[in-house]
């Protein structure tokens, strides 16, 4: 770390060479790359959001509708049409993969986006206050943390939206659902990177930049936004890599549930609805949005895992 | 120690206050009332009959009054009355939870002590090839939607090698104690599965810690045995940790079992939440639910008594 070091300490003497003005970034790129199984998990990542983009130009090209019915053409084989076969309404199961895994991985990230936003304000909140507002939130917290969340989910994604005064049809459009999943995964996804960003900036705010922003006259805003999130911005974005897996597992089991997304729109979780009847008549279709969900989140998860170490100097490897 | 244990029941207290009245609030937003669903079932009743049975059942109350009723109900021992089964609360809750403590008491243990030998022997060679396996696992573990994880194994040990039964909990006339295992054995599996991978994770980081403390290095100068400083020396020390964050992963295992319970049709208190949101059965979903809220508050609680427990460097004012 070294080439970090050293600029200041240089001062007039020479100028830096270029290979020594490495930005903090590339260094932690250039460190991320010695993980094989993060690149790897990079990779895998990257050709799942293009499978998933394919689904479009899958259909014109092949000239098939992944929303058209046929139940004269239910459980098809696998054929050189239905590249996957069909499911139990005869529509084609590869585009409908397609279209789920683009449901799937955008409510993951955008519940995170969300949660993340929320638990990032009140980490900041309660880590540079501290005092009683500390106390409140980090009670809040703890009281979130232990709740048993799915059950929780179940009832939010149970609740009449006609009784909060939504309309009828506007309560069952497939849009509504589309964010209801949303928000309500990010109502009680937020507490492990509340805890990350307030122990972050507890010991930011310490540092002797931030007493001098505050000699000089900054305001606390200023301070939280300008001097402690962006040097909290590393466990934030391991927290947020982490929080996608465990989203996009909490949107497929509600959505698997019936309290999630609803059909016609698939997900990878809601293809596996009528799993029962899938077991005996179609065993294959039960295997991929399963499998599809497991490869993104275990991916996801490893790189989470190289960041972690990639971001941390005092890490070896 | 005692007025530590007295606070943290007062808060447990204060929160599953909080949560039943939030719980209470979100069934009324559940699909239909208990009215409607009556009117449902007997088409000739009137609407100046609805509107009397709801003003003998309190449903013309505010929420608050409604609530108030409920809770001093509950204080007093009525639980209230199930509307799908017929039965008062408490008589449905108790065999289902007998039936979860089964299923969860099963898992956790396998899970525990898998977890054990396989975080201890990835511990003692980081980044070997027991480590990359473990790990591999590991994150397999945490990152498989148990849904379908239940679903390959019914495939396989079901439906392909027709081993073990697929769902239910006994056949009708055996069900004595073999017949009972060998319907348990899958739901077991899938659950422990699930749970060894994290717990693992847990295991290896409090172990590599442990090894690298200074008295495991004295142990080893004075000559202790390799298998007695892993087994005595650091696993205890390593326990310290791991005890608390299995007493607080207990909320997550609860969640794992309602997915469980679900998909191999095991009456436990998991399922019995789930078919009873479905089947508006609001009185045994609110009980079901506070008393999965209460659990894992207990569970937290004893977290912290285990962690004093087991340190005594840690004490509590």
């Amino acid at each position: 770390m070294s080439t970090l070091d050293t600029p200041m300490a240089q001062g007039g003497h020479g100028e830096l060479r270029a290979a020594d003005a490495q930005s903090i970034w590339a260094l932690r790129w250039h460190r991320f790359r010695g993980h094989r199984t993060g690149v790897a998990s990079l990779v895998v990542l990257a050709l799942l959001v293009v499978f998933c983009l394919m689904a479009g130009p899958l259909e014109a090209w092949r000239g098939i509708d992944a929303t058209q019915t046929d139940l004269f053409k239910r459980y098809q084989p696998i054929s050189a049409e239905h590249w996957l076969g069909t499911d139990d309404a005869g529509r084609d199961v590869l585009a409908r993969l397609m279209y789920g895994g683009q449901v799937s991985l955008l409510v993951g990230l955008l519940a995170t986006l969300i949660g993340g936003v929320f638990g990032v304000s009140l980490g900041l909140l309660a880590g540079y206050y501290g005092g009683r507002l500390d106390n409140a939130l980090m009670r809040l917290t703890d009281g979130m943390i232990a709740l048993p969340l799915l059950p929780l989910l179940i009832v939010l994604g149970a609740v009449d939206l006609t009784k909060l005064g939504f309309s009828t049809e506007a309560a069952h459009s497939q849009s509504v659902a589309f964010w209801r999943i949303i928000l309500i995964i990010a109502l009680v996804d937020w507490t492990a990177i509340a805890r990350i960003v307030r122990a972050a900036t507890l010991s930011v705010k310490e540092r002797e930049y931030v007493s001098a922003a505050r000699g000089s006259g900054a305001n606390a805003l200023y301070i939280m936004g300008r001097h402690i999130l962006p040097n909290t911005i590393t466990p934030i974005i391991v927290a947020f890599t982490l929080t996608v897996g465990r989203v996009i597992l909490f949107e497929s089991v509600l959505s698997f549930l019936g309290f999630g997304i609803v059909p016609p729109t698939p997900s990878w979780g809601n293809m596996l609805n009528n799993a029962q009847e899938l077991v005996t008549t179609a065993p294959a279709l039960a295997i991929y949005p399963g499998l599809l969900i497991f490869i993104t989140v275990i991916a996801v998860n490893f790189l989470g895992d190289a960041m972690q170490h990639a971001f941390d100097p005092r890490s070896e490897k | 120690m005692a007025s530590f244990i007295t606070r943290r029941l007062l808060q447990t207290f204060v929160v599953l206050l909080v949560m039943s009245f939030v719980i209470y609030g979100l069934m009324g937003l559940m699909p239909g009332d208990p009215v409607d669903i009556m009117a449902a079932s007997q088409p000739g009743m009137t609407p100046e009959v609805m509107a009397n049975l709801r003003a003998i059942y309190g449903l013309d109350q505010p929420l608050m009054v409604r609530y108030a009723r409920w809770l001093m109900a509950v204080l007093s021992g009525d639980f209230g009355f199930s509307r799908t089964h017929a039965r008062p609360v408490l008589e449905v809750l108790t065999p289902a939870l007998l039936q979860t403590c089964k299923l969860m008491l099963a898992s956790f243990t396998l899970s525990v002590i898998l977890s054990l030998i396989l975080g201890v022997s990835s511990a003692l060679k980081p980044g070997g090839w027991i480590d990359s396996f473990v790990s591999l696992f590991a994150f397999a573990g945490i990152s498989v939607p148990i849904f379908w994880l239940a679903l390959v194994l019914i495939l396989t040990f079901a439906v392909g090698l027709q081993w073990l039964p697929a769902s239910g909990m006994g056949r009708v006339g055996d069900f004595g104690f073999w017949d009972q295992v060998r319907h348990l054995t899958l739901p077991v599996l899938a659950l422990t599965l699930a749970n060894t991978g994290q717990f693992t994770r847990y295991v290896r980081a409090a172990m590599i810690e442990t090894l690298q403390m200074d008295f495991v290095r004295t142990a080893r100068a004075k000559g202790v045995g390799s298998r007695r400083i892993i087994l005595v020396h650091a696993l205890r020390n390593a326990m310290v940790p791991f005890v608390t964050i299995m007493a607080l992963s207990f909320g997550s295992l609860f969640s794992g079992a309602l997915v469980t319970e679900t998909m191999f049709a095991q009456m436990g208190m998991g399922k019995m939440i789930y078919d009873s949101i479905l089947s508006n059965d609001f009185n045994l979903a609110l009980v079901g639910l506070l008393f999965a809220t209460f659990t894992t508050l207990m569970a937290n609680l004893l977290a912290d008594l285990a962690y004093v427990a087991l340190d005594p460097r840690i004490r509590l004012e």
